[in-house]
C-alpha cells in the first residue's frame, strides 16, 4: 500500500485552474521526483500536501485512511514536512531553538533547554551536520541552513519530506552533500518529493517521476524509463524545437554598449559587452551569479559604481528608471507581482505608466486616449486574455500578467528590452506566446537582453549568450557555440 | 464611487436623523456653521488625504494649526504687512512639510516616528514664542477674517461661508491634480507597491515628498483659516488633536491607511460627516463628555461595514 495516495485533485483560482485531476503516490522509503515547466501546477500540489492550500475536491489517504490536511499543524501531526524553496526559519534565533520552534519542550510554560539542545543534536546527527545547536543561525551558509531545515522535519518524525528546488541556491559540492543526505533518509525509510528544474539532478537522485503539465499529469517515468528527452518531452508535450521559432536576424547597428561598468554587488569586478538592434541575447548563470544585478544597475534601479553606457552611441548615465525609459530602455522585473504590475490597478492604468511622462498632455494631465489606446492595442498584439482594460490585474493568470508587463514597453517603442526571467511561473501556452513575443520584436530592430535559469530557453532562443559566474562575465557563446555543458562550464566557472 | 455613496448614506442618516429629533437643527444660522467647520476641516483633510495615499501619515497637522495660529497674529503684532506675514506662514508650512519629505525618503526614517516629532516640536514652539499667551487679531484685520467668517448672501437668510468657496476651489484642484495628472497617478500607484512603480519609471522619492509638502501646505492654510475664526488662539489647545479628525475624515471617505486609494469628494464628506455628528451631539444636548465615545463609535461602524460590504462583493465577483 502506498504510504501516501492522492486521487484526482482539483484546485482553481480565480481565472486560473491549477490543478485538474491530478494523481500522485509515493512508496514508503522512496524519491520521487515531481516534475513540470513553471506554472503546471507543482508548488500548488505541494501546498495542498502541506496543508497550507486546501483542494477543491480530491482524495487524500496516508496508510490508506483518507486524511483532510486542513493546515500546515494537520500535516506535521501526518508525518508531511515542506522545505521551501526560500527557508522558513528565524535567524536571529539559535540552530536549536529553530529545530524546536512551535514545539518547544516545555514545563508550566518554561521552556526545558537541556531537552531541547539534546533533541536538536539527536536530528543534527541523523543527518550528519556538524555544527553545534547553541550556534546563531545566521552564522550558517544556505546550504546548512537548509540541511537544519531538514533536521527540523526529521524532528517533527516527518515520513514523507518536500523539497521545493532544494539545491537552487547551493554550490556543486553542496549539493552533492544534500544528496548523500537524501540517501540516507531514503535508507532510513523516510520517503522525498523532490522538486527541480535541474534534469541531471533528477536522473542521478530519482526512483521515479512524475511530470505534470498545464495542472494535468503529463506521464509517469520509472527508474529505468528516467532520461533528459523523455522527461522535457512530457514537460512540453511536445518537441522542445517546436517551443522556440527563431529566425535569424541580421544584426543592426550597436543598440547598447557597455564598457567596464562596475555593479556595487561586485565591485572587483569590470563588466564589457554590446548588443546590437535585431540582436536577442541571453544571460545564463547560476542564481547569484549577478544577472539582475547587472539588469538593475543597466536600467537605473541602482547607480553603477563605474564604467559607460552608450544607447545607439549617445552616452547615458541613468540615476534613475525614468533616465533609462527617456533613453529607450524597459525592463521586464524579476517578480512580477512585486516589481512588475501594481495588481490593484487595472490592465490600462498599468499598461499606461511608463507611457505617463513621455505622452502627458500640457500641465502634467494624463493622455487618456493615449492610454487607452495603447493599452487596447497591447492587449490585442500580446494576446492578453482578459474581459477589459479596466480589469484589475490580480485577477488575470500569470502568463497573462507578464504580457501586461511586456505591454508596458510596446508603446514606447524602446531600443532595448531587458527581460528578467521573463517566462518564470507563467504556463507552457504563455510561454510559448512570449518567445513569439520576443522574435517578433526582434524582427522590427529591438534589442533584447534577457536573463534565463532555464538552459532550454537559452538554447532555443538566443542569438548569443552571455555567462555569468560571481559577478563577472565567464565567457560568450555564439549562437553555433552554444550547448548545455559549454554553458554550464563557464557557469560554473570551470572553464576560462 | 460606491465607496463615496456609502460615506453619503451616512452623511444623509446622521442628518436626517438630527432634523427629525431637533427641528431647530436645519435653522440656517447651523447650517452655516456646520458648513464653516466642515469647510475649514475639509481643507486641511484633503492634504491628510494625499500623505494617506502614499501609505504615508501625518500626526503634526494639529500642532502645525496651533503654530501657524500663533505666528500669524504674532507677525502682524510686530506691525508686518499681511501679505507679508501670509507669505511667512505658507512658506514655513511647505517648509515643514519638505522637512518631513525628505527625513522619510532621504533619510529613511518612518513617517510615523518623523511627524510624531513633528507634533512634539511644533506644539512647543508655539508655545514658547507666545510665552503661552492668548494670541488674536482684535477688531482690526477684518478684510483678513472675512477669509474665515465672511458670508456670501444667496437668497433669504441663507449665506454661503466664505471658506466653503476655498474648500470648493482647492477641492477641484485636487480631485483634478489626483484623477487627472500624471502626478496622481503616481501617487495612487506608488502607494499600492512602490517597488513596480520605481520599476515603471516613477520618481518614488519626489512624489512622497511632494505629497508632504501638500499637506502640510494645506495645514498651514487651516491654521491661519481657524485662528482667523476663532480670534483668540490658545496656543497650548489651538488644533489639538485635528490630525486625528483629519486622518479619520479621511478614512471615512475611502483612504485606506495601506495607501493607493482615495478620493477626494469622499474625504470632503468624510469631513462633513465629523462636523456634522459633532453639531448634533451639541443641538440634541447628548452630554459633550461623550462626544469622543460617539464619534468613536460611528467611525468604526462606518469601516466596518465598509469592510463587510467588500467582502461581499469579492465574494461576488469571484
Amino acid at each position: 500500500m502506498a504510504l501516501l495516495e492522492a486521487r484526482a485533485i482539483e484546485k482553481s483560482f480565480p481565472g486560473v485552474r491549477a490543478l485538474h485531476r491530478v494523481d500522485l503516490s509515493i512508496e514508503r522509503g522512496e524519491v520521487l521526483a515531481l516534475i513540470g515547466e513553471n506554472g503546471a501546477g507543482k508548488s500548488t500540489l505541494m501546498k495542498i500536501l502541506a496543508g497550507i492550500q486546501s483542494p477543491d475536491a480530491g482524495e487524500i489517504r496516508i496508510e490508506g485512511t483518507p486524511v483532510h490536511i486542513d493546515s500546515p499543524r494537520r500535516a506535521g501531526e501526518l508525518g508531511i514536512a515542506l522545505i521551501h524553496q526560500e527557508l522558513n526559519l528565524c535567524d536571529n534565533l539559535s540552530v536549536a531553538a529553530n529545530i524546536s520552534l512551535g514545539r518547544e519542550a516545555q514545563r508550566r510554560g518554561f521552556m526545558q533547554l537541556r531537552t531541547i539542545e539534546r533533541d536538536a543534536r539527536d536530528a543534527l546527527a541523523q543527518i550528519g551536520l556538524a555544527v553545534d545547536p547553541s550556534t546563531p543561525l545566521s552564522q550558517l551558509s544556505i546550504a546548512q541552513q537548509q540541511m537544519v531545515e531538514i533536521a527540523k522535519a526529521l524532528s517533527t518524525q516527518a515520513r514523507i519530506i518536500v523539497m521545493d528546488e532544494p539545491t537552487s541556491s547551493l554550490t556543486n559540492e553542496e549539493a552533492t552533500a544534500l544528496f548523500a543526505v537524501i540517501d540516507e533518509l531514503r535508507e532510513q525509510g523516510v520517503s522525498i518529493i523532490y522538486i527541480s528544474h535541474r534534469l541531471g539532478e533528477v536522473c542521478q537522485l530519482a526512483d521515479r517521476v512524475c511530470v505534470l503539465r498545464d495542472g494535468e499529469n503529463a506521464g509517469q517515468l520509472t527508474r529505468e524509463e528516467i532520461d533528459r528527452d523523455r522527461m522535457i518531452s512530457l514537460m512540453v508535450g511536445r518537441d522542445v524545437d517546436q517551443l522556440y521559432t527563431r529566425a535569424s536576424h541580421g544584426a543592426g547597428p550597436v543598440a547598447l554598449e557597455v564598457e567596464e561598468l562596475v555593479v556595487p554587488a561586485w565591485p572587483q569586478h569590470a563588466l564589457s559587452f554590446s548588443i546590437h538592434r535585431g540582436e536577442i541575447v541571453g544571460i545564463a548563470g547560476l542564481v547569484g551569479a549577478g544577472r539582475t544585478e547587472l539588469l538593475q544597475v543597466l536600467f537605473g534601479l541602482v547607480p553603477a559604481l563605474g564604467g559607460t553606457m552608450r544607447v545607439e552611441g549617445t552616452p547615458l548615465v541613468p540615476r534613475a528608471p525614468a533616465d533609462a525609459i527617456r533613453a529607450g530602455l524597459g525592463l521586464l522585473p524579476e517578480d512580477r507581482k512585486l516589481q512588475g504590475l501594481v495588481l490593484e490597478m487595472s490592465v490600462r492604468h498599468n499598461i499606461g505608466l511608463p507611457g505617463l511622462r513621455p505622452h502627458a498632455l500640457r500641465g502634467g494631465l494624463v493622455n487618456r486616449e493615449r492610454e487607452t489606446s495603447d493599452s487596447k492595442r497591447a492587449v490585442e498584439q500580446l494576446g492578453i486574455r482578459t474581459p477589459h482594460i479596466d480589469q484589475q490585474t490580480r485577477h488575470l493568470s500569470g502568463g497573462n500578467q507578464q504580457k501586461v508587463v511586456l505591454g508596458k514597453w510596446l508603446s514606447l517603442n524602446p531600443t532595448v528590452l531587458f527581460l528578467d526571467e521573463p517566462t518564470r511561473g507563467v504556463d507552457v501556452g504563455a510561454k510559448e506566446e512570449i518567445y513569439r513575443l520576443m522574435e517578433e520584436l526582434a524582427g522590427r530592430g529591438v534589442a533584447i537582453l534577457f536573463a534565463s535559469s532555464e538552459m532550454e530557453e537559452i538554447l532555443g532562443m538566443a542569438d548569443r549568450a552571455l555567462v555569468m559566474h560571481e559577478g563577472r562575465i565567464s565567457g560568450q557563446l555564439q549562437r553555433g557555440e552554444l550547448s548545455e555543458e559549454a554553458i554550464m562550464q563557464l557557469a560554473t566557472g570551470r572553464a576560462a | 464611487m460606491k465607496k463615496i455613496l456609502g460615506i453619503f448614506g451616512l452623511l444623509v442618516a446622521v442628518f436626517a436623523l438630527t432634523w427629525a429629533i431637533e427641528p431647530k437643527f436645519a435653522s440656517s444660522y447651523n447650517l452655516q456653521n456646520i458648513i464653516r467647520w466642515t469647510s475649514l476641516f475639509g481643507i486641511v483633510s484633503i492634504g491628510a488625504a494625499f500623505v494617506i495615499i502614499t501609505g504615508g501619515i501625518d500626526l503634526s497637522i494639529g500642532s502645525l494649526i496651533g503654530l501657524v495660529g500663533c505666528l500669524l497674529p504674532l507677525c502682524l503684532g510686530a506691525g508686518y504687512p499681511p501679505l507679508v506675514a501670509i507669505l511667512a506662514v505658507c512658506g514655513l508650512s511647505l517648509l515643514v512639510g519638505l522637512l518631513h519629505g525628505l527625513l522619510i525618503t532621504r533619510v529613511h526614517l518612518q513617517p510615523f516616528v518623523v511627524t510624531l516629532c513633528g507634533l512634539l516640536l511644533y506644539r512647543g514652539i508655539g508655545r514658547w514664542v507666545t510665552h503661552d499667551q492668548v494670541q488674536g487679531f482684535g477688531s482690526s484685520y477684518e478684510h483678513l477674517r472675512v477669509l474665515a467668517i465672511g458670508k456670501i448672501s444667496l437668497f433669504g437668510q441663507f449665506a454661503l461661508p466664505v471658506p466653503f468657496i476655498i474648500l470648493v476651489i482647492l477641492g477641484i484642484a485636487a480631485a483634478v491634480f489626483l484623477n487627472r495628472t500624471i502626478w496622481g497617478r503616481y501617487l495612487l500607484a506608488l502607494g499600492r507597491n512602490e517597488e513596480a512603480a520605481r520599476y515603471s519609471g516613477v520618481p518614488i522619492e519626489r512624489m512622497k515628498v511632494l505629497a508632504y509638502i501638500i499637506c502640510s501646505g494645506t495645514a498651514g492654510l487651516g491654521g491661519m483659516l481657524f485662528a482667523l475664526d476663532v480670534n483668540s488662539v490658545q496656543p497650548a489647545g489651538q488644533g489639538n488633536f485635528y490630525e486625528l479628525y483629519a486622518i479619520a475624515a479621511a478614512v471615512l471617505g475611502g483612504c485606506s491607511l495601506r495607501g493607493g486609494e482615495g478620493s477626494i469628494l469622499g474625504v470632503i464628506i468624510g469631513a462633513a460627516v465629523m462636523r456634522v455628528l459633532y453639531n448634533a451631539i451639541n443641538v440634541l444636548g447628548i452630554p459633550t463628555q461623550l462626544e469622543f465615545a460617539i464619534i468613536g463609535i460611528v467611525i468604526l461602524t462606518g469601516v466596518i461595514a465598509d469592510e463587510i460590504i467588500r467582502r461581499i462583493a469579492a465574494r461576488r465577483s469571484d
